[in-house]
Parts: C-alpha cells; structure tokens; sequence
C-alpha cells in the first residue's frame, strides 16, 4: 500500500481513528474495453504511454489506495494530468471508477445503486469546483439554496439555511446579486457557501482556488482554514500547488501519471522524499517553514550541557530559531517527559540556510 | 473552381502530381470539346413536352391507384387520412379564428381590431413596447392594403406549423440534445432534409395528403422543424459543464438536471431556434401556394403567372413586412429571455400587464361583436397606389432601361448560358456522363466518381436527362455569379468595417425574406426569360455565399496580413496571395452552398421561364397527366443536388489535404 512508502516516526497520524473514506485498489481507465487493465496483471504492469499504444487505453487514475480521517484536510496534490482530479471525481462518482473500492462508512460506495448514491451526494458530500458552477440566471441566495432545492427542501428552509451560511462565507449583502455581478474570488465563495449549506460529512474541493489571483488565493485559503476550525468538516482538497497543499493539508498524497508517489504529512514528504521526483518537486520549498524539530534533531552526546531550554518535537523549525539561537546550549527535544535529542545552532543554521535533509 | 484553386495554391508542392492534375482536366475538356463538334444532337434523349415515358405513366397510375385507396388501404384510413384530418382540423380552427367566416358567422371570431391589440399585447408582453408598436403598425398595413384576410390565412398556416414543428421539434431536440445515441441518429437524417432542395418533396406529399393546406401545412413542417431540433438540441450540448457537474454532485435526478440546469441554461438558444422556425415556416407557407395554400403566396403566384407586377408587388410587400414583424418580435422576446425584462418595478409591471391584458380583451370583444371592429374599413387605398406605383416603375424601366437590362440579360445568356447549354445538353448522354464521372475522379475522388456514375444512370432513367442537362447549365452558371458575387463583395466586407456594417444588415434582412418576393422585382426588370430565373437563384444564393466568404476574410489572423504589409505587398497582392489562399475553405464552403441554394430555387425559376426539370415539376402540381412527369422532375432535381453537392465536398477535401507536404 502506497501509505508504506511514508518513513515513521507518523506514518498514519490517524491510526487509531476509523477512516470516513477507505479508498483500495481504485482505478479508473479510459478507453476502449477499459474493464479489463486492472485485472491484467501485465496490462496493468505497463506504463502510460505503453498502455496507450498497446490498448488504446489510458489509465488517469492505478491502483490507488488511501484513507482520509474524520475532521481531517486530506490534500491530494500533483502538476496537470497526473489524474487528481479524475480521482476526486471518482469517490462521488461523477465519474465511474474502473476498478477498487471506496468505502464511506462502511459502506462501498461503487456499489450504491442509483438512488443509494443521489442521496449520499444530496446528504453527505458536496464539492467546490475549479470554475465555481454557479448557475448565471440564479442569484446568490438561489444559488446557495440549490442543493437544498435539488433534495427538495422547502423555500422559507432553503432561504433562511443559504443566509445563515452566506454569512458564515462572508457574503452578507450580496444576496440577491447574480454570479456576474461578482468578482472571482466572491463567486468562489458563493461555491463554498453553496456547499456548506446542505450540511454535509465531507466537502471536496477540485483546485478550487486555481482560477483566482495569487493575493485572493490566500484570502480563501485562510478563509478555509477558519471554515475548517469553525465547521471542523472533513475535507478532501485537490491542488497543484505545493504550498497551497502544505498550507492546507494535515496529509499530503501526491500523484503522478496515476499513481500515488508518497502520501504523509507535509514534514514527511519534505523530510523524507520518497524519491528523486517527489525531491525534485519540494526542493525549493522554505524548509524552516515546513520541517518540525523532530527532523532536525541528533542524539545528544556526552559533552551537550543539558540543561538548556526545552521545546516539543513539532514545533516547526523557524519558531525556534530564536529560542534555540538564543541559548548557550543545545535545545532539549521532550516529548511526554522522555527526551529524545537535542537541537543546537549548527543544526538550525543547517536548515535556515537551506542544506538537505533526509536525502 | 477546385481546381484552379487548387494550383494557386500548390506552386511549392510536389510538381509530378500537381501539374499532372490540372493538365489531365484540361485534356479532358478539350477531348470532349472536339467529340462534342462531330457528335453534336446525337442521343440527346430530347423529351417533348406532352409526352411521358414509361416511367411517367407508371408514376401516375400510382397516383391514380394511391386516389383509389385513400379512402380503402388502412395505411390511408388509419394513418395519413387521420393525419391530413387534424391538420386540415387545426388549420381550419386557427382560420376560423382569425381568417375565414366560420361557427355560422359570416367573419371570422377575431376581427382585425381583436387581432391587433392581441398580437401587440402579446409582443409587448413577451419582448418590448417597441416590437409591439412595429408590430401594430405592421398588421394595420395589411388591412390597408387590402389583404387582411389573405394575411391572416398566411398567419394561420403559419402558426399551425410551427405550433406543430414546435411541439415535435422541441422535444425532438431535447432528447438529441442529452441522449449521444439519438443525435447519431437524427443527425444525418437533418442533413438530408437541409441539402434537399426544399420545394421537391412538395410533389410526394401531394401524393399522399392531397392538394390542399393539410400538405401545404406538413410541408411547412418538415421544412421549419430541422431548424427548432438542431438548434435545441445545439443549445443543450453547448451548456457549459462546470453548473452541469456541480447539479449532479448534489445528487439531482435526470429531470432536476434537465429543468434545473439544461433548459434555463439553454432558454435563450432555445427562443432562436423558435425564430428560426417561425422565418422557415412563413417562407415555406408563401412557396406552398404552388400545392394550393390559401394566402398572400397565392396572391403572388397568381399575378406572376399573369405577369401583374402591381399585385404581386402589393403582396410582397405584405410578405415582407409579416416576415420583419415576427423576426423582430420573437428576437426581442429572445432577448428579454436573456437579460430579463429590465423593469425597475415588478409591481408596476404586473399592473400595467392586467390594465393592457383588459384592453385587449374588451378590443377582441369588440371585434366579436361590431362589424366595424371585424371587417377591415373600406376606402384604404394605399393597396392600390402601391399596386400602380409598383406598375408605373415596372414601365418605366421597361421602357428606359430597356437598354441596360437588355444589354446585361444578353450578355449573359449569348455568352454564358447558350455555349453552355449547348454543350451540356447537345452532347451525347453517354459522353457527357462519361465527362461527369471522370471530372468528379479527377478533381474529387473515386468514391464522388461512383456517386456520379450512379445518379447520371438516375438522371437518365427519370427520362428527363436532356432537361435535366439544361437545368444543370443554368445552375452552373447562377453559381458562377454567386461565387464572383461572393468573392468581390465577400472581400470587400472582410477587409472593410465600415462595408460589413452597411452590407451585412442588408444580406440579413435578404435571408429572412421568403424566397419568392425576389421574383416580383426581377420579373419586373428582365421580364420572364431563362434570365429571370438565374437572377432569381443568384439573389436568393448570394447573400449565404457573401456571408460565408466575408467571415473566411475575417477570420484570417491580423498578425498574417500585417507580415504581408510589412513585405510590401499592394492591396491587390494581399488580396490574392494570402487573403484568397488563406481563406480557400470558405471559398469552396461558399461554392457548395451557393450550388444547394440555387437548385433549391430551381423550382421557383420554373415559375418565371426557366423551363426544363422547374417547369416541368410545376406544369406537374397543375396538370393531372404531368403529374408522373413532374415527379420525375423532382427527383432529378434531388439527385442533381447530391450529384454536385458530393463532388463539390470530395473536391473540398481533396484541397484541404493538399496542402500538408507544406507543413510536415
């Protein structure tokens, strides 16, 4: 399972939880008699491109495995083409999967017959898309009510559930203005809104923010961040963007040409690159800003004084630069009372000025 | 006209292939030049007019039998006569309403007041007081023309079919719309319906339904409801997916989607197709006059048969004016359906919508009731001034540009049309076929030569070949000046805003109007001739043709004719050597339409002298034992038009692939 590739010391943060979503063995094959490349061992073994000249088939989504913990941002991240975006399509089935299984619940999803599956997207999903969706002859407030419309929610509930959220978004105001008469950013906001109005378990957002201005791109990423604290909903977040995936993500999977290359926390995949590509991909990533103490630290020797001060082994390294600089002696790492290393300047000054770790 | 595009643009091309092309359809022509000097009148398969082939007696005693069944095969009595009754019951009803005395009244329920204030009330309602003004003003003209009535039967037959066109098209395009399977499916056969020339299945229907407005009617039908399917089902595929995907991941059914997101999202697509039938239907209503429609069609055609210019003016103009009414109308409703009605208050509206519903409720009654208010007044003139002033023109130019029509009319059929004729239709059926199949080898390929091959065996099996040949000049030679038409003014327009936005409006207004106003004007000028009827297939060819080319000279990027200027080239040079070539798909698209548009005036130029496959197929709706002759007429019409319409695309495609050595 691709989850292994992740180094300790938290392979799975969320071990112990049950997992809202299980995904196992997914794919999904486009193509002429797609069906039979997952059960081919050899088709299945192909590349890309050999799959495409041997079955006319191309394979946007193999064999992909993970699971998302309730509460939890879980980002899939990978450049255009990589198949995360027929992959979040895949759990809803907007777009039906080729082969595996996705567990919601309990339950496998793929399976759900038509009427099963309407009322899960009505009930327990809903997603944020990358050109918004709204509909132009509606107005905000109709907007935002229409998934309760489409599960047939009556007008005085839907009116007054989309204000209470077009509130929440920080719409109030715009209610009866149209989709364009808004600015990018503001309609995205009519998406979120629409999509936390039904209520729902899990919400997926497809590079939501991707169509937006770098300066409003991080309006709506704090913005969803303080969604996300105040709502706590579970999500599933689509992007090509690193930061953006490092900002948000309590866990990263990051895909490419199908597969999954490395999935784990932000710190793991810039600590411990599962290989070269996923290197390549996070070498220019600030990594004071990413890596915990944990990465940093080295066993204490004899001749460390330890009596210096004493910080948790997930603080991120720029919020210690100053405590650790400060002291004449090494940092104790401490976690519930057992230390488990030490930090001193050579190692932060390391890290500041941008040499490799883990590699 | 393929080929001599094809060698403007293949100078840096592989030379073996590409001057072996040119040269071999040159030989080809001057072989048949010198066999057609010694062959020439040899089995021209002349038909006399009164004589009939086997074929011909053949087809009318399948008339004569269909009669005779009608009213025994159960095919007639429980489908086609069930048919030919509700049509004949629903135009009746709308006539009763609107057009003829009916329920035992000596006028119709709705007089010309009623009529009036409704279709104001209807058009301010559903688009903008404007249209409504256009529109009373329109009506009212009719009545002082003195057509009220023979309009209102125009209006009859022509809600009916779109009423009916609507109803099936709708749906119809709904369903190809979402379903892959079904769009496969009705696809081809909407081209069909588009490519036929469109006054030919008037004769089948005949066959079947009768002479009357219950044909007039499905005729009309068949040819305004491709538009209202293609252009629904057009709407729906074009809904952008972003609002689609988002619907269905709240979990909509088929139906939420459908009403939820496809219609609204497609409303304003939708109201176009409307327009679209309505011009279709009104201009398909006129031309069925010839299968005994009631209406202003009937008025024409009756004064162009007795060459009454006046009158077939004074209703033209009545046709035009009904034809800018309901375009305008129903493209101000189309609007409204986009953008809202713009009011600043919806209360105000709602009041003014009941205030105004009322005055047109109590104007219907009136007209119900008074005879005033029913029978347009006595004593409007203006029919008749319009008759006499329409006379008075038609003298004068009779008499004092006599010389320049005279000299134009000559001009063209000495040096055009006869040598033409002459060699087409003198030479031997077998050599000229021969020649048709191995041009359609040569400049298309070997598929169009089997086509060719097969509808020549066609076109001489209808007994008609002769006809037939002398139908084919005249068309060639409608499109040789549709496409010079096309070319000079298309590049005009391309290169010059300022032509585009005076020419355009122009060309728009020509499309709307139903294609048999253009006869009045040019029989008035050229008199009834062969000429006639070409003036006619050009007017009726060129406005597509311009349209088409002018778009191609658009569409060409800014950054290559600005490279061009910079190397120096003149105007002239700009013009030939990168505008023409660049935009040689438009020109072919144009060739190709302009042909489709004049042979689907064929029939029409029958009306006005042009003789051969026309006349006949005209001579055919009038006199019973033509009846199988005209038939004949018509097929050979339609398979003239697949004939040229395959070899034009074959050529077409054999061009557009010419070029690629270049780019590889």
């Amino acid at each position: 399972m691709s989850t292994d590739t992740a180094v300790e010391p938290r392979g799975q943060v969320n071990d112990h939880q049950t997992p809202v979503i299980s995904v196992r063995n997914l794919w999904k094959v486009f193509g002429p008699n797609a069906e039979r490349v997952p059960g081919s061992a050899e088709l299945a073994a192909l590349s890309r491109r050999e799959l495409r000249e041997r079955a006319r088939c191309t394979a946007a989504v193999r064999e992909v495995s993970f699971d998302v913990a309730p509460g939890e941002v879980f980002v899939v991240m990978g450049l255009s083409g990589s198949g995360k975006s027929t992959l979040v399509r895949c759990l809803t089935r907007l777009i039906e999967p080729t082969a595996g299984e996705v567990v919601f619940e309990g339950e496998d999803i793929l399976r759900a017959d038509k009427k099963r599956l309407r009322e899960l997207r009505r009930r327990k999903f809903s997603m944020v898309f990358q050109h918004f969706g709204l509909l132009p002859y509606r107005t905000v407030v109709d907007n935002v009510g229409y998934g309760l419309e489409i599960r047939g929610a009556g007008r005085a509930e839907r009116i007054r559930r989309a204000t209470e959220v077009i509130e929440l978004v920080g719409l109030d105001g715009y209610e009866h203005s149209y989709p364009d008469q808004l600015s990018g950013g503001m309609q995205q906001r009519v998406g979120l809104a629409r999509a936390l109005a039904g209520d729902p378990d899990v919400l997926f957002f497809d590079e939501p923010f991707s169509a937006l201005d770098p300066l409003i791109r991080r309006d709506m990423q704090n913005e969803v961040i303080r969604l996300h604290r105040q709502v706590g909903k579970t999500m599933v977040f689509i992007t090509h963007d690193l930061s953006e995936a490092l900002k948000l993500g309590d866990r990263i999977l990051l895909m490419r040409d199908g597969n999954v290359v490395q999935a784990g926390t932000g710190d793991e995949l810039v600590g411990a690159p599962a290989d070269d590509y996923v290197r390549d991909f996070v070498q220019d990533v600030p990594r004071a800003d990413v890596l915990t103490l944990r990465w940093i630290m080295r066993p204490s020797r004899d001749t460390d004084q330890l009596d210096g001060p004493e910080l948790g082994p997930g603080v991120i390294v720029r919020d210690a630069v100053r405590t650790v600089l400060a002291a004449d002696r090494p940092v104790r790492v401490v976690e519930n009372g057992e230390l488990l290393g030490v930090v001193g300047h050579a190692e932060v000054l390391d890290i500041v000025a941008g040499n490799q770790v883990g590699a | 006209m393929a080929t001599t595009t094809m060698t403007g643009s293949s100078t840096r091309t592989t030379p073996r292939r590409r001057i072996t092309k040119p040269l071999a359809v040159v030989g080809l022509l001057a072989l048949w030049l010198v066999a057609w000097t010694l062959l020439r009148g040899q089995d021209m398969l002349e038909l006399p007019r009164a004589t009939l082939t086997d074929l011909h007696h053949w087809l009318n005693d399948v008339n004569d039998s269909v009669g005779a069944s009608r009213n025994s095969s159960p095919i007639f009595l429980y489908f086609f006569n069930e048919i030919r009754a509700v049509m004949d019951a629903l135009v009746t009803f709308v006539q009763g309403l609107i057009a003829q005395p009916a329920y035992a009244r000596p006028v119709p329920v709705l007089g010309w007041l009623g009529v009036v204030a409704l279709v104001s009330y209807a058009s301010w309602a559903f688009a903008n007081w404007r249209v409504a003004l256009l529109a009373a003003g329109g009506f009212i003209l009719f009545g002082l023309q003195g057509l009220w009535q023979e309009s209102m039967d125009t209006l009859a037959l022509t809600l009916v079919a779109v009423f009916v066109s609507l109803l099936f098209g709708i749906p119809l395009g709904i369903l190809a719309g979402v379903s892959d399977r079904f769009h496969r499916l009705i696809t081809p056969v909407l081209d069909l319906m588009q490519t036929m020339p469109t006054f030919v299945y008037l004769a089948p229907l005949t066959l079947v339904f009768l002479i009357g407005p219950a044909s007039a009617t499905i005729a009309t039908l068949i040819y305004a409801m491709p538009p209202a399917i293609r252009i629904t089902a057009h709407g729906i595929r074009s809904v952008p997916a972003p609002p689609v995907e988002a619907t269905d991941s709240f979990g909509a059914t088929r139906r939420q989607r459908l009403t939820k997101a496809l219609l609204p999202l497609s409303k304003r697509t939708i109201v176009l197709g409307v327009n679209q039938t309505i011009m279709a239907a009104l201009a398909m209503v006129t031309v069925a006059a010839l299968i005994d429609a009631p209406g202003l069609g009937k008025t024409v055609i009756k004064a162009l048969q007795t060459t009454d210019v006046g009158t077939a003016f004074n209703a033209g103009v009545a046709i035009v004016v009904m034809a800018i009414v309901l375009d305008r109308v129903t493209t101000a409703a189309s609007v409204r359906a986009e953008q809202g009605g713009g009011e600043p208050n919806p209360r105000i509206r709602r009041l003014l919508l009941a205030g105004f519903g009322l005055v047109a409720a109590v104007c219907s009654y009136l007209s119900y009731t008074y005879l005033w208010a029913s029978e347009f007044p006595e004593g409007g003139q203006l029919g008749e001034y319009l008759s006499q002033g329409a006379t008075t023109v038609t003298t004068w130019a009779q008499h004092n540009l006599a010389d320049v029509t005279a000299a134009v009319k000559d001009g063209v059929t000495i040096a055009l049309l006869n040598p033409l004729e002459a060699l087409l239709a003198e030479s031997p059926w077998w050599l000229m076929g021969a020649v048709i199949v191995i041009l359609a080898a040569l400049i298309g390929n070997l598929r169009a030569a089997a086509v060719a091959a097969v509808c020549v065996g066609l076109l001489v099996g209808t007994g008609l070949w002769n006809a037939s040949m002398i139908t084919l000049a005249m068309t060639l030679v409608a499109t040789l000046l549709v496409v010079a038409l096309g070319v000079v003014i298309g590049v005009w327009m391309g290169r010059s805003s300022r032509a585009d936005r005076v020419i355009r409006p122009v060309l728009d207004a020509g499309q709307t109007m139903p294609a048999f106003v253009y006869l009045i004007p040019v029989v008035a000028l050229f008199s009834v001739s062969r000429f006639s009827a070409i003036v006619a297939g050009v007017v009726y060819a060129a406005p597509v043709a311009i349209k088409i080319v002018a778009d191609g000279v658009r569409a060409i990027p800014e950054s290559t004719v600005e490279a061009a200027t910079a190397a120096g080239s003149n105007t002239w040079q700009t013009i030939t050597k990168v505008q023409l070539p660049m935009a040689r798909q438009s020109l072919l698209l144009a060739t190709n339409q302009g042909l489709i548009y004049v042979l689907s005036m064929v029939v029409i130029g029958g009306l006005v002298g042009a003789g051969a496959l026309g006349y006949e197929v005209v001579a055919g709706f009038s006199q019973g034992q033509l009846y199988g002759k005209g038939l004949a007429a018509g097929v050979a019409i339609v398979v003239l038009g697949i004939m040229l319409d395959r070899i034009a695309r074959a050529a077409a495609q054999r061009s557009d692939r010419a070029p690629s050595p270049n780019h590889t």
